[in-house]
């Protein structure tokens, strides 16, 4: 490297660099960003701390389609940029680190302050900024302060401020969270438990995992919060097996948790003992229902028991026991902290705070994203999400994941609130949130989530054995162009019965997805049936295998990808295919670049 | 094979009955057995059956249950191609499709020289890199055909 002139360097004072780093190696080159800033910072004799963050390419910004972003924190401000690879960083250090200029060209655009600005965040606000295996990292930002804050208050007074907080489970029901503390804690009985269920099952939802990576403390400090509220000594957290990472973070975190004297006996001396243990799932989406998880910790097949009795009565071992989601437990550190007035001044009348959701499917900017409750669907979907993925027509949105229902563009304007959501047919759910668009087949959809519903079912009552089942195949033939007549209104019975006569939630709500499609794309399913198409041409089946003189680009690739030599083509000749030799296989349109088989 | 759990179970082990206690480590032990031993051969269960005290059916209903547990040893890479939302719109067929035909066994089997077994998994949270497959501990995202061919190679050079 040629001697670099000396330059002045008095001008930084604080110099700070963050770094993006995602899944092992996927991150287009992060680490030789950060060895190239490294370098060059080194040939100025320049000191900074480089940082990584994002460690897991989850629970961060949320922002992973513009990787590499890089932050540089000089004096105090922050400027954020996008796409950076080596090649670019000898130029931020030249300008903006030593000439105060950043570089404008790169820094992030108005898309990127859009998917932030509309953002409120609590829950994710650390997610990426400590690190999650420092317990020191949780303490300096004001973690634990919750523990030391309710010891001196009465019980019913720690439940009283979740009560007014408005609080209510992000697991599904949106059951108020201070009023199942109350009635557990008043429930007879000792030993009490407290369960964390980071059982996420919901295919397309990663919000609990996010949490728990990139801000393990804030659920356990909630687990000691809800324990001491309830008079319980004894929590578990019920976990995926599919996290490891989450897993592992955790039990770091339990362990200095318990070294500092947060959990264990006498914590700080409040005369309070409270321990957790993990609870690895063994793979069973229905051990997410609190009853099936119950009977999953007590080492049983995890299946679902009629209620009442409620777990905040009867739960493990037959003992009361409150059962929250990570996202529930992980609010509650700040509602103390900060008072509920505070957390109810957020969100809409009945649905209090924010809430994650996670953002995937045909859309732009997939990721994480918190929102105050009562947000329109328009501003996720436009302006955090910036809308469709190549600018297609936005169709619905499915929300509450296999539970839920899907909502139609029509209802673009709705407020993502619990109540507006149940009103439609859907529900907010864990929080999953899959965008689909004009070339999503709404029958599919909802036969993919029935196909997940009906392999989960436990077999324990019949209507969810049996009843999902017959409704599946109904789909399935009407996926395969062998819909009949009448076929529609057999699966709206089906799926009211179902809906009605199921002993638990899983059955309760399977066939909502199959429903809210009938309600609001009705007309796809006659389609499908009467006049044997697909229109998004998503149905292989039912795929007419002709191509459009108008769109043929004749460029050849069906010609090639054909195994049964069904497509004639030559040079500067649109294709054709031969109806009688097609098989149907879909090849041909796989490969077409112009969409121009139809 | 160590069936000790007894320690595992911290300070709750004073708050519940013996019965309970050993129900209670039942499927924690099937899966430290399945981790060490990567099945549950019918020994291992009958094992876990005398030592726990609950009758052997009981203990293959409750493994039957899970989706986690195996009878049948089971490959040296395990891939797992995520079927989740995010990515069956992202095309986790075409992949799970590839890699049936490329291997010659349906989803759930083992290759007969137990050199893999090829199953799905419901999202493990990469959406963002969907359509994701995961090789033993390992995550693929962004499949295309280039990477289906490295995920090949890699278990084939196995
Ligand atoms: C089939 C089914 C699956 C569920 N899966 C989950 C889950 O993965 N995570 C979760 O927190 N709650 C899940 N729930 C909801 C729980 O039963 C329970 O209501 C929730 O954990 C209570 O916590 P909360 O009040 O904090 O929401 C599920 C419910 C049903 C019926
Ligand atoms: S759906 Fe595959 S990782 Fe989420």
């Amino acid at each position: 490297m040629p001697a670099k002139k000396p330059t002045k360097t008095s001008g930084i004072k604080d110099l700070v660099i963050r770094v993006c780093v995602g899944t092992g190696g996927l991150a287009a080159g992060s680490q030789e960003v950060i060895d190239e800033f490294g370098r060059q910072l080194k040939s100025y004799g320049i000191k900074a701390d480089i940082l990584k963050k994002c460690v897991n390419k989850t629970g961060c910004r949320g922002f992973c389609a513009k990787d590499v972003l890089v932050d540089v924190i000089l004096n105090g401000k922050s400027e954020t940029y996008q796409l950076i690879t080596p090649e670019n960083v000898a130029r931020i250090v030249e300008e903006h680190i030593l000439k105060g200029e950043p570089v404008k060209e790169w820094l992030v655009g108005p898309e990127y302050h859009a998917f932030h600005d509309k953002q409120t965040k609590i829950l994710l606000k650390e997610c990426g900024h400590i690190d999650p295996e420092d317990i020191n990292a949780y303490i300096n930002i004001g973690g634990y302060e919750a523990v030391r804050k309710i010891f001196p208050l009465e019980t019913f007074e720690v439940i009283e401020e979740v009560r007014a907080s408005g609080l209510r489970g992000r697991g599904g029901a949106g059951f108020l969270t201070g009023l199942k503390w109350d009635l557990c804690s008043k429930a007879e009985g000792k030993p009490k438990y407290i369960i964390c269920n980071a059982d996420e099952g919901d295919p397309g939802a990663f919000m609990d995992r996010s949490v728990i990576e990139g801000n393990p403390h804030s659920v356990i400090e909630g687990m000691i919060i809800g324990g001491y509220a309830i008079g319980a000594n004894y929590g578990y957290v019920y976990i995926r097996a599919e996290y490891p990472l989450a897993i592992h973070r955790l039990k770091i975190a339990i362990a200095d948790a318990r070294k500092k004297g947060f959990i264990g006996k006498n914590i700080l001396k409040s005369g309070f003992d409270f321990d957790i243990k993990i609870k690895e799932g063994a793979g069973a989406f229905i051990c997410g229902e609190e009853t099936a998880l119950i009977a999953s910790i007590e080492g049983k097949r995890g299946m679902p028991k009629a209620k009442p009795p409620f777990p905040a009565y009867k739960g493990l071992w037959g003992k009361p026991t409150v059962i929250n989601n990570v996202e529930t437990l992980a609010n509650l550190p700040s509602i103390i902290t900060k008072g509920a007035k505070w957390f109810a001044s957020i969100g809409t009348e009945k649905s209090k705070g924010t809430k994650v959701f996670a953002l995937t499917g045909k859309i732009k900017n997939t990721g994480l994203i918190e929102v105050p409750m009562g947000i329109s669907l328009k501003e996720i979907i436009y302006d955090i999400g910036g809308g469709c993925e190549r600018n297609r027509k936005f169709k619905a949105v499915q929300t509450g994941g296999p539970s839920g229902g899907c909502i139609p563009a029509s209802h673009i304007d709705m407020p993502v609130d619990y109540e507006s959501l149940m009103g439609a047919g859907s529900m907010m759910g864990s929080g999953g949130m899959v965008v689909m668009d004009d070339t999503t087949c709404m029958v599919d959809m909802a036969k993919f989530f029935l196909t997940f519903t009906q392999n989960e079912s436990c077999g324990k009552c019949t209507p969810c054995r049996i009843g999902t089942k017959r409704m599946l195949e109904i789909l399935t033939r009407i996926t395969e162009g062998k819909g009949k007549e009448g076929d529609i209104e057999l699966l709206l019975e089906l799926g009211n019965d179902i809906k009605l006569s199921s002993l638990c939630g899983l059955g309760m709500s399977a066939p909502n997805p199959v429903l809210s499609t009938i309600k609001f794309f009705r007309d796809e399913y006659e389609a499908h049936i009467k006049e044997g198409v697909c229109p998004a041409t998503v149905c292989k089946a039912l795929r007419r295998y002709t191509v459009s003189a108008e769109l043929c680009k004749m460029c050849g690739k069906c010609f090639k990808a054909c195994p049964s030599a069904a497509v004639t083509w030559e040079k500067k000749q649109p294709a054709v295919i031969d109806k009688t030799k097609c098989i149907k296989c879909g090849a041909c349109y796989e490969a077409c670049p112009f969409s121009a088989i139809l | 094979m160590n069936l000790n759990v007894d320690e595992t179970i911290g300070h709750i082990k004073e708050a519940i009955s013996v019965s309970e206690k050993n129900r209670g480590v039942l499927i924690y032990t099937l899966q430290r057995v399945q981790q060490e031993m990567n099945y549950l051969p019918d020994h291992a269960m009958k094992m876990i059956s005398e030592k726990l005290g609950i009758p052997l059916s009981d203990v293959y209903s409750t493994a039957s249950f899970y989706k986690q547990f195996y009878f049948t040893p089971r490959g040296k890479k395990i891939v797992k191609v995520c079927t989740g939302t995010a990515c069956h719109v992202r095309g986790a067929s075409k992949v799970m499709e590839k890699l049936e035909s490329e291997f010659d066994i349906k989803e759930g089997k083992t290759t007969p020289d137990l050199s893999m077994t090829l199953e799905t998994v419901g999202c493990i949270g990469c959406c963002g890199l969907a359509p994701v497959a995961t090789v033993n501990e390992y995550i693929v995202g962004e499949i295309d055909s280039a990477k289906i061919e490295e995920i090949i190679e890699a278990i084939k050079a196995e």
